[in-house]
Order: C-alpha cells, then sequence, then structure tokens
C-alpha cells in the first residue's frame, strides 16, 4: 500500500481497493472519489469518472469500510480527565477506524443538562478528529430517582438516553423513562442489571468464581434486568436498546422480544465477550474485569450465535479507561472496565469473520450502519453525498497489542500482549487522514 | 490432621459452615484434596459456592448425614451480621441445623475429632460443650498454626532458598494439586 500521508490531497480517488458497503450489502472492487471532505462519488465494480488529473491513490490489498461508529464509549471528561479526556478518547476511536463515538453521560457532571452536553460536543468538535455524540442520562445526576429533562437534553442534541453505569433501579421511573423518550423520538438504551443479585460480585458467579475464592455474579442478574425493561419496552410500546449483552440467558429473552412480543429492541454486545470467557481469570488479571463480566464458554458461543443471526445488532466497546494505579490492584478493589475501541475491529473479525461465520461486509454492518440507523446518525454508507470517512482495512495483517502501540490515555485492555489478525491501517475523517498504522506497514507484522 | 490420623489418603473430612465465604473451606480442599483425601462440605445451601462439587468434594446439606463417616470435621465460624444480605434467618436456625453438639457427635465414629480455626461462636456454630470437651484439638490447632505461618513466613523470606542451598530442600508439590480443577 502507497499511500503519501504527508501530502494527501483535497481531491483524490481510492483505486483498487476492496469497497465494502453494508448500506448496499456490496463487498467487492470498487473506486471512490474524494473530493473537499466528501464522497463525490463511488462506482462499485468500474472505475469513478474523475478526470485524470485527479491524483489516484493506490490501496491495493485494503478493504474500505465506512469509519465505524460506537455506540457507547465513556471519554471520562468532564471530571475524570486523568483516565481519558476526549482529545484522548478520539484519538483511540480513530486508531480503532472509528469515524464516529456516542460519549456516555456518567461523567462528572453527568450529561443531565444542556449545558453540559453543549460544551462536551463542541469539545470535540474542536478535537476534529471524528463526530461526538452524547448520550444524555436518563435521571437527574444519574441517581435514579427523578426523571432528566429529555427535551432540554435532546435540543442540546443528544443522540440517545442511558444512565449507563448503573441501571434505573425503579421499574416504575424506568417506565415513566420510557415513555417520555419515546414521546420526544429517542431511544433508551438500558443498562440492564438487578443490582440485589449482582451485589458483592467481581466475576461471573460460576466454577471459576468458585475455584478462584472470588464473589460472583450471577446471569440471572443480567436476564432479570434484561426481561424486566424488555417488558416494560412491550408495555409502554417504546423503542428500547439493550446494552453490553453477555448471557445467553438474556439472548433468549432479546429473541422472544423481537420475535414474539414485537417489542422494538435492538442489541449491542462487546468484542471481548466474542473472544473471552471467565475461565481467563486465573490469574487475577484486573484487566479481565468488566461489567457484565465474562462468562462461560456457552454464553460466549450463544454471543457469536446471536451477532450472526442478528439477535444482537451491533458491536459497541464500552470503553471504559481506568488509570494504571486504579487497575493495578487486587482483583475485588478494582474498578470495572476495559478498553475496547483499538481492539473492536480485529477481535471481532477474528472470531466472526476468520471463523466463517459471516462476510466482512456483515461485520462491518454491525459496526457502522446498524448503530447510524438505530440513533439516527450520519455513517455507515459509502455513497456519494456522505462525508468522507472510512476505516481502511488489512483483513491479513498480524500485530501485537502492545501498551506503547495504545493511543488511549489508559492502558487497561484485556488483550494486552495478544497477537490479533486484522488490522486498521489507516483512519479517514472528513477526507484527512486521522491516523495511520506504523508507517511501513507490512503484511505480517514482527512481534516483539 | 497428620499429627493425629497420619496419612491423610482415603481418610474423610467433613466441612461445616459458610463455604462460599470461607477462604479456610477453600484452602482446605485444595490442600486434603491433594493428599487424597474424601471432603465433604455442608452447611446452608445459600452459602454453598456454585458448581462446588467440581472441586472434587461431596456435597451434603444434613450435618448427621455429613459428619457420620467423618474422621475429622472442621468447624467453620459463622457470621450471620457480615452476610447482611439475608443470606440465612438468623443465628437460631443455623445452630438448630449445623451446630455441632454432643448429640451430633453421638452419631460420629468414636476416634473422630473436632477443629475449629477460631475465634468461635460457642453456642452458634459449635456448642460450648463441644468447644470445651475432650474430643476437640481447637487449642492445639492455634500452637500448630502459629508454627505453621511462622514456616511460611521463613520460607517466603529467602529460606526457601537458603535451605535448597544447605542440601536441606523442601518437598517438591504433590502432582495432585495442579489437577484440581483442570
Amino acid at each position: 500500500m502507497r499511500i503519501d500521508f504527508e501530502s494527501l490531497p483535497h481531491e483524490y480517488v481510492l483505486v483498487n481497493g476492496t469497497l465494502v458497503d453494508p448500506a448496499s450489502n456490496y463487498q467487492g472492487a470498487g473506486e471512490i472519489w474524494v473530493r473537499e471532505g466528501v464522497i463525490a462519488e463511488v462506482r462499485q465494480g468500474g472505475p469513478v469518472a474523475a478526470s485524470p488529473d485527479v491524483p489516484r491513490v493506490d490501496v491495493a490489498g485494503i478493504a474500505i469500510a465506512p469509519g465505524f461508529l460506537d455506540v457507547h464509549v465513556h471519554f471520562r471528561e468532564p471530571g475524570h480527565e486523568y483516565k481519558e479526556d476526549i482529545e484522548t478518547g478520539c484519538q483511540s476511536a480513530v486508531a480503532g477506524g472509528f469515524t464516529g463515538v456516542v460519549m456516555m453521560p456518567n461523567t462528572e457532571p453527568p450529561f443531565d443538562s444542556a449545558g453540559v452536553v453543549e460544551s462536551v460536543l463542541k469539545r470535540g468538535r474542536q478535537v476534529g478528529l471524528c463526530d461526538v455524540f452524547c448520550a444524555g442520562a436518563l435521571t437527574q445526576g444519574r441517581a435514579g430517582a427523578k426523571l432528566a429533562e429529555y427535551h432540554d437534553l435532546k435540543s442540546a442534541g443528544v443522540s440517545t438516553l442511558t444512565d449507563d453505569g448503573s441501571p434505573v433501579v425503579n421499574p416504575a421511573l424506568m417506565r415513566h423513562a420510557l415513555e417520555h423518550a419515546a414521546m420526544l423520538g429517542l431511544v433508551v438504551a438500558a443498562h440492564s442489571e438487578d443490582k440485589a443479585l449482582s451485589a458483592g460480585g467481581h466475576m461471573h458467579e460460576g466454577y471459576w468464581s468458585t475455584h478462584l475464592g472470588i464473589p460472583g455474579i450471577p446471569s440471572a442478574a443480567e436476564e432479570l434486568g434484561v426481561a424486566r425493561d424488555l417488558i416494560l419496552a412491550r408495555e409502554t410500546g417504546a423503542p428500547i436498546h439493550i446494552a453490553h449483552v453477555s448471557t445467553r440467558g438474556a439472548l433468549d429473552v432479546i429473541r422472544l422480544a423481537k420475535q414474539q412480543w414485537g417489542v422494538d429492541v435492538t442489541a449491542e454486545t462487546a468484542p471481548h465477550y466474542l473472544e473471552l470467557t471467565d475461565r481467563e481469570l486465573v490469574g487475577y488479571s484486573p484487566n479481565l474485569k468488566m461489567n457484565p463480566p465474562l462468562r462461560t464458554e456457552s454464553d460466549r458461543q450463544a454471543v457469536l450465535e446471536a451477532v450472526t443471526d442478528g439477535t444482537i445488532d451491533m458491536i459497541a466497546t464500552d470503553h471504559a479507561p481506568h488509570a494504571p494505579m486504579e487497575k493495578d490492584l487486587e482483583f475485588e478493589h478494582a474498578p470495572f472496565g476495559v478498553i475496547g475501541l483499538e481492539t473492536s475491529f480485529a477481535v471481532a473479525h477474528g472470531q466472526l469473520v476468520l471463523s466463517g461465520k459471516m462476510p466482512l461486509v456483515e461485520l462491518v454492518r454491525c459496526m457502522t450502519w446498524a448503530p447510524a440507523r438505530r440513533f439516527g446518525l450520519p455513517g455507515g454508507r459509502i455513497e456519494a453525498g456522505q462525508a468522507a470517512n472510512f476505516a481502511l482495512l488489512d483483513p491479513e495483517a498480524r500485530w501485537q497489542v502492545l501498551p506503547q502501540v495504545l493511543r488511549s490515555k489508559s492502558r487497561n485492555s484485556p488483550f494486552l500482549g495478544r497477537t490479533l489478525r486484522g488490522r486498521v491501517v489507516a483512519t479517514v475523517y472528513r477526507g484527512r487522514v486521522v491516523h495511520r498504522a506504523v508507517p511501513d506497514i507490512r503484511r505480517t507484522v514482527e512481534v516483539a | 490432621m497428620r499429627e493425629k490420623l497420619g496419612d491423610l489418603a482415603g481418610r474423610h473430612v467433613t466441612i461445616v459452615g459458610d463455604i462460599a465465604h470461607s477462604r479456610v473451606a477453600r484452602s482446605n480442599i485444595w490442600g486434603l484434596r491433594a493428599v487424597g483425601a474424601h471432603v465433604t462440605v455442608c452447611g446452608p445451601r445459600s452459602m454453598m459456592p456454585k458448581r462446588v462439587e467440581d472441586l472434587g468434594v461431596q456435597v451434603e446439606y444434613d450435618l448427621r448425614r455429613a459428619v457420620r463417616d467423618a474422621d475429622v470435621i472442621n468447624v467453620l465460624r459463622i457470621q450471620l451480621e457480615r452476610q447482611g444480605t439475608n443470606t440465612f434467618p438468623g443465628a437460631r436456625e443455623y445452630s438448630r441445623l449445623f451446630g455441632v453438639s454432643n448429640e451430633v457427635l453421638a452419631g460420629t465414629k468414636p476416634e473422630c475429632f473436632v477443629m475449629h480455626p477460631g475465634p468461635m461462636n460457642r453456642g452458634i456454630e459449635i456448642a460450648a460443650e463441644v468447644a470445651d470437651g475432650p474430643r476437640q484439638v481447637i487449642l492445639q490447632q492455634v500452637t500448630n498454626g502459629v508454627a505453621v505461618r511462622m514456616a511460611v513466613c521463613y520460607l517466603l523470606c529467602g529460606g526457601a532458598a537458603q535451605l535448597e542451598e544447605e542440601g536441606r530442600g523442601t518437598h517438591p508439590m504433590p502432582r495432585a494439586v495442579s489437577a484440581i480443577g483442570a
């Protein structure tokens, strides 16, 4: 690949790459003509009608996907900028091929008022590396007692509503949140969990928690939470999105809700649930501690199957940075959360595409078109008129996840030290290259 | 246990109490299985860890059945206040179901003896008559415990390397340990 990033012009044509466009279900040869940050023309299977003066950029061996969209990231700004801030979060995002992110509201102050939302969105525009969107809080202060002002938040530009980090414990309040959000045309993203059941737990409750002597979080905590929220959605007729699904039981209920109850529900899972299980916690690494926790192999298989059959609509990382001094503690004392933007594509690609479960265009759909469509966000399409936002992928490249390679301010990745296959070689945002992997990229990168 | 019984292979040890929250129970299970003893865990169902039988132990909720063939009964301290999350109705119910009393010991082998890691809640998990009676070795446990802790500290602070040098190296790890939970 011979992209000269230092002097990418305002107008160019990407040639010899593989177009991956989930909106038109296309994966094949084609060209993309970019002009002033916008797609001027796309031609599937042939050349674009650009004059010979327009420079051609040869991306042979590269798959060109729409820039990824992650609807679940924690950038910790305002309030906890020592873990991550909007700028480093966006650097991490573009390093993972993302040109759009939705920030979660569990900041300090939280995104429960227009003022905070506006300042965060403004900061995102200022950073200028990718589109930054916000989820507004469901309750004031995320305290689970009073509804936040959804109209206010909507006017400020939120894309969804959630109290993520926490469920709304009171079902009557959750019901009213769903009703109020639906009235205003906003989809609630539910962190579904029964806190009474999960209390005191630090990893999945099962053989491995017994073996390791760590108090467990039963699957029932998630399953009960999901069932409750889906029944409330059914009751109210409100659209709902279920965050970070990890258990077979939750998937059973989601499938039931989709197929038999007629609930307007979408669901997301995170890459770590595709690849890792509770068995990995032998060694007690807090970089493997998150909520919901890593589950059993049976759950992992159920999650993979659900992404394949569409029960899970999209992949979202739940990128949750924590400073090394916070994570480098005894397992029970470390906070929940792992980062994931920079490894998302590689992990999902390995588990879903390289394994033969789905073609690349389907995975890309889960990471672009599906979240864009659900939350009314731009992206997910390679089409004339769209912003020139792309993830340039080398599906074959192997690379090792080393701390010095990561762009996030934090290092709490469950994949540290692992070699993954599938790499974001470059990320283009509004026609400009905002990220590139190591300059002299080869098919297989030497591992340290 | 070794002092009184010698080789523990084939012996029956019953551990009674809040197995789920007990470090004593877990380390007993690992150690006893490693030397080939049979382990039965007995306690309230709400305090039994998930899939504990996969650690190679018998699970028994009836105390009298659990101790019938026991060579040793290890009684764990119950901390009902700590549970806080309403795991069990209270001390009275606990002592009736799982309290080790002389009446319970009447159904055990005459040479079976009682251990307790301490401190004891006399009247709850262990009757005073047992705690202060002839069938227990609890005070010797305390003495032995001090010696074992001293030995562990010594080995961890470089004593192990020193012993190796002097040709008085420690025993190799028993094979059985690595097989547990594989």
